[in-house]
């Protein structure tokens, strides 16, 4: 879209006024709306004045639209120049909308566009016939039957460069054309044999209403699916448990698992690097009370080779952690887990980040 | 009241209070570009967000109502908390999306120094653009001589829009397009119609609306700031008068929410180029029908002789529309002292008179308190060209609420709808025996009369001020605790010489009188340039500027304009203001209370005082309401009905003509301010002509 004014002076008609049957319609229209609300009525009166006077609205009839609505002529141009509807420059005959947004730009508008620009020429350009004008716009809400474009009031779909081209030729020879799929398409159908329908898995379950069976078998749970699960089950005796954190078996258990442990903050953080435990930020080494890094060890850091020489300072430099990990947390007594899991080997209870580098 | 709590700060607010209301009743600053209190909401710029516990995004404080605020789980108060790194980080992406269009012009900005963009880029803004694309580009408007346009500095605020459509009421300015593509202007650019338009570059938080004539003059840092008082019109106006050197270079508004809350007229405004032109500087002398400069004392000593023996009755003097109290005692003192009953302050003739009582000429509802009125009638007057400001507070109430508004006089486009009644006094008898509108002023409780000062200047003006004065009590305009009697003046001057008595004493003549052939031998013209005076009279003029006062004198004294001196003025509610100075008088000119009194002493009559504050101090003891600064010592209205119903006499059928038929060239100052002149050639010219 770009800056839309009013039609240069030499194309500006001398007068405008209502044809008797449009004032006729204009006074139903603003007996719609209640008394004082009568400005209401300034899109209809501005697309009936935009159709009588060969698809573009004159500075003119914007004068009378406001006059005759008793508006300041300033908001009558300001409902013009919002709504890209309203031509305010001369079209053709045909005026042509095409679609450029992305289901018909990857169905190939860009072709259509092509064939749009040598046949007519830029857009909002008027042929010398006065016969055709055209504008890129967006989505007209036709994407099924991609790529498409709007004449006046129709649509033609399923265009392909060649349909087009033939049909601007029918157009500018007069002979009629039909709305709609120009491919031989009827409507929104299926293009080649109909069979959607005809596929058995749609009517045994498979595939229509799996999803619900799979909520519905959730509901019924045993005491043993719900142990794995992670709930709190009393423990009855000492069972050899993984040696590792339970790990999720089926994607059902990890669903049902992760949910109500890990509940969404209520609000977001401003996504400052000390909200966020996810990042080894300076901020957050300050927040949690460690040194802050030298300036010399960030120099260091830079430079893989130097790396060995800070390990030997003595220091053990925590490497990068994180809270959020994807690994599962270790299990601990104290969170109502498998008693077992406290047992486990030190090595396997620190967190996965730590044990890599005492390995 | 709601309870609220802002940064740990526990407030009670109405509830409807919006949120940034709220917190600035608790101390907090919230930065914002759009809102202002006085227009609607618009909620577009984002700058004032805010963290609404319990909201899951930052909110616009501007648009977000106490009252839909959620309490606590615990029915604790709402919590709003202005100074998370919450709150920072989505004013510091507002103000990045601003600054990403406009451009870094700041230098050559009319509006650095005093740019909220730039105070707020101070607190909000990054240092460096992450913006790699062109910038827009918007071509500049034409809107008018007073503003001047930069467009691609705009960020749609739509504050200017607002204002022209909200309280000038004269909706010029829109927006077209949208988006990125959204710009404001006139229709086709025509100049904008109010006659408050300057105050949108007021308005304007960036440089893209700033003032045309001020246009690379200055700069605000360097300009001497003094707090003053208007004189174009009689509302009295509160103004700053923002002077360089010995020049001023403009003047802006200052809050007072009774007169003007924060706007000004045009005039008001951009008439200070007046102020630097056609100034008389030295004194000038009449001498074989020439004037010739002269000195202090050759004038002086022309003007003895003349007094010398003169008959005292055939002394006068005129009091013109901008003198201040000062002066206007003074010379009062000074044709006491010579004996000389013939002194006016009515340069047009007006039968509006001390007489009456102090309420017959005042504004006695006062300003502020049109918002109370429930039912209006102007009879005679014009206020959008009398009384901007006036009219701006009537346009308010008529927003406000329905209030019903009758007009007799002329029939032209106040802003605001009204009943019209019929053109004179005619139409007011035929009022007064009945009808609708009639029923509507009875049946208010707080019935508004606006009479406009130009009836009484006319030649039936008692007998129109009479038929006013019974319709007044025939509706109860005037009752216990309210005064619905309001006369609105269109002089500065006019309520302060009233106050003070500069009407004619016992067998005094009024101005009307004294300018006529024959009637006088000497006449004192202090600054009154509206009266064409009869050839035959030696007139002494003392005033400002080369006008028609003075293109008719004898002797010319240079006198001080309202900027120039301190200055007593009582606008048409009647409330004392002074003015300050802000410059010094050019040349040789001096301040008008001065020159009386070193006049006097040449003419064997010294005046008893030395010094400014000594003459107040002998005002003030006669006029212990004129010390009481920015009060209004009430009149008696039913005094003033009575003493107007007993004024005979038979109205002619006339109608009303307001008084001020060219807004932009009222006095002195105005005629010689080429801006005016520019505005009057576009506004009025053409519709004078239209009316022809």
């Amino acid at each position: 879209m770009s800056v839309r004014r009013l039609a240069p002076a030499e194309d500006q008609p001398a007068s405008f006024s209502f044809t008797e049957e449009n004032e006729r319609w204009i006074e139903k229209q603003i007996a719609k709306y209640p008394d004082g609300r009568q400005a209401s009525a300034v899109i209809p009166m501005l697309w009936q004045a935009q159709k009588q006077h060969d698809g573009w609205l004159p500075q003119r009839a914007i004068e009378a639209v406001a006059a005759r609505l008793g508006m300041p002529v300033i908001r009558v141009l300001e409902v013009a120049t919002f709504y890209t509807m309203f031509n305010l420059e001369p079209v053709g005959r045909w005026f042509i909308q095409l679609c450029g947004t992305v289901p018909c730009h990857v169905k190939g508008s860009l072709d259509l566009k092509q064939v749009l620009l040598e046949r007519i020429g830029d857009q909002q350009h008027v042929t010398a016939d006065g016969n055709f004008s055209w504008l890129e716009v967006e989505c007209l809400g036709a994407c099924c039957n991609a790529p498409m474009l709007q004449i006046n009031d129709d649509y033609y779909e399923d265009l392909t460069p060649d349909l087009l081209i033939k049909l601007l030729d029918d157009l500018a020879a007069g002979r009629e054309v039909k709305p709609g799929p120009q491919n031989g398409r009827h409507a929104s159908e299926p293009h080649d044999a109909v069979k959607t329908l005809q596929d058995p898995a749609l009517f045994d379950g498979s595939l229509v209403g799996s999803w619900r069976k799979r909520f519905e078998q959730q509901d019924v749970k045993t005491p043993d699916e719900a142990k794995a699960a992670g709930e709190v089950v009393p423990p009855k005796a000492p069972e050899p448990a993984p040696a590792a954190a339970p790990t999720p078996q089926t994607e059902k258990q990890a669903a049902t698992a992760t949910g109500p442990n890990d509940p969404k903050p209520g609000r977001p953080d401003a996504g400052r690097p000390e909200h966020s435990a996810a990042a080894d930020a300076p901020a957050q080494r300050a927040k949690s009370g460690e040194e802050p890094v030298a300036a010399a060890k960030q120099a260091d850091a830079s430079d893989a080779s130097s790396k060995e020489g800070s390990e030997t300072t003595g220091e053990p430099v925590p490497a990068p952690q994180s809270e959020k990990s994807e690994e599962p947390t270790p299990s601990r007594p104290s969170e109502g887990k498998p008693a077992a899991a406290a047992d486990e080997p030190e090595a396997s209870k620190a967190p996965r980040g730590r044990s890599k580098e005492t390995e | 009241m709601t309870k609220i709590i802002v940064d740990d700060v526990e407030v009670d607010v109405p509830a409807d209070y919006t949120l940034l209301q709220a917190c600035e009743a608790a101390g907090a600053e919230i930065p914002r570009f759009c809102f202002h209190e006085r227009l609607s909401i618009a909620g577009n710029c984002r700058m004032c967000l805010v963290e609404l516990k319990g909201a899951p995004k930052p909110v616009a404080s501007c648009a977000w109502g106490v009252r839909d605020c959620r309490p606590g789980p615990n029915g604790e108060p709402p919590t709003v908390v202005t100074k998370s790194p919450m709150v920072k980080k989505a004013r510091e992406g507002v103000m990045e999306f601003l600054l990403i269009n406009h451009p870094l012009d700041c230098p050559i900005c009319d509006q650095g120094g005093e740019c909220d963009l730039q105070d707020q880029a101070m607190a909000y803004g990054v240092d460096s653009s992450r913006f790699h694309e062109n910038k827009r580009a918007v071509p500049d408007k034409y809107i008018g001589p007073l503003v001047k346009t930069s467009m691609n500095r705009c960020i749609h605020c739509t504050r200017c829009i607002r204002f022209v459509a909200e309280v000038a009421g004269v909706p010029d300015l829109g927006a077209t397009g949208r988006g990125e593509d959204m710009e404001i202007t006139t229709y086709l650019e025509r100049a904008m119609g109010s006659e408050l338009q300057a105050n949108v570059a007021d308005l304007c938080p960036v440089g893209a609306l700033t003032h045309k004539p001020q246009a690379f003059n200055g700069r605000p840092w360097e300009l001497i700031k003094t707090p003053s008082i208007d004189v174009m019109d009689a509302v009295g106006s509160n103004i700053r008068v923002d002077a360089r050197g010995r020049e001023v270079m403009r003047v802006l508004p200052r809050v007072h929410e009774d007169i003007n809350e924060e706007w000004i007229s045009d005039k008001t405004r951009q008439h200070v180029d007046g102020l630097k032109l056609q100034r008389l500087d030295r004194p000038f002398l009449r001498e074989n029908g020439r004037l010739r400069p002269a000195t202090w004392a050759e004038a002086f000593a022309a003007i003895a002789a003349k007094l010398k023996g003169a008959d005292p009755k055939r002394v006068g003097a005129i009091a013109g529309d901008l003198a201040a109290v000062e002066e206007m005692w003074a010379l009062r003192s000074l044709m006491t002292a010579l004996g000389s009953p013939n002194i006016d302050c009515r340069q047009d003739g007006s039968v509006l008179s001390p007489a009456h009582g102090r309420a017959s000429y005042l504004f006695n509802p006062t300003i502020a308190g049109i918002e109370e009125a429930d039912a209006v009638l102007i009879v005679g007057a014009n206020p959008r060209r009398e009384a901007a400001i006036v009219n701006a507070r009537l346009r308010k109430r008529w927003r406000i609420g329905p209030l019903p508004v009758g007009v007799v006089g002329e029939r032209v486009d106040l802003t605001y709808d009204y009943a019209y009644l019929g053109a004179g006094p005619e139409s007011l008898a035929q009022l007064a025996k009945g009808g609708e509108f009639l029923d509507l002023l009875k049946s208010a409780e707080r019935p508004l009369i606006l009479v406009g000062a130009g009836i009484a200047a006319r030649p039936d003006g008692a007998a129109v001020l009479a038929a006013v004065a019974s319709l007044a009590a025939a509706v109860g305009a005037v009752t216990e605790g309210w005064n619905g009697l309001a006369v609105l003046q269109n002089a500065a001057s006019r309520v302060g010489g009233l106050d003070i008595g500069f009407v004619p004493g016992e067998g005094g003549l009024a101005a009307p009188a004294m300018v006529e052939a024959g009637a006088l031998d000497v006449l004192f013209n202090l600054g009154a340039d509206e009266i064409a005076i009869s050839p035959g009279a030696f007139v002494i003029y003392q005033g400002t500027h080369g006008d028609d006062g003075a293109h008719r004198a004898d002797v010319i004294l240079p006198g001080a304009a309202y900027t120039e001196k301190s200055g007593t003025y009582v606008n048409t509610e009647g409330r004392v203001q002074q003015t300050n100075r802000a410059v010094f008088p050019p040349g040789e000119a001096r301040e008008d209370w001065a020159i009386l009194r070193a006049l006097s002493d040449v003419v064997g009559h010294r005046l008893p005082f030395d010094s400014l504050p000594a003459l107040r101090r002998e005002l003030h003891a006669a006029h212990p309401h004129l010390a009481a600064l920015d009060e209004i010592a009430a009149g008696d209205g039913r005094a003033t009905l009575d003493a107007w119903a007993a004024l005979g006499g038979s109205a002619s059928s006339a109608g009303f003509v307001s008084p001020v038929a060219d807004f932009y060239l009222t006095n002195p100052i105005a005629r010689a301010s080429r801006i005016m002149a520019e505005c009057s050639a576009l506004h009025v010219t053409p519709a004078l002509e239209a009316a022809e």
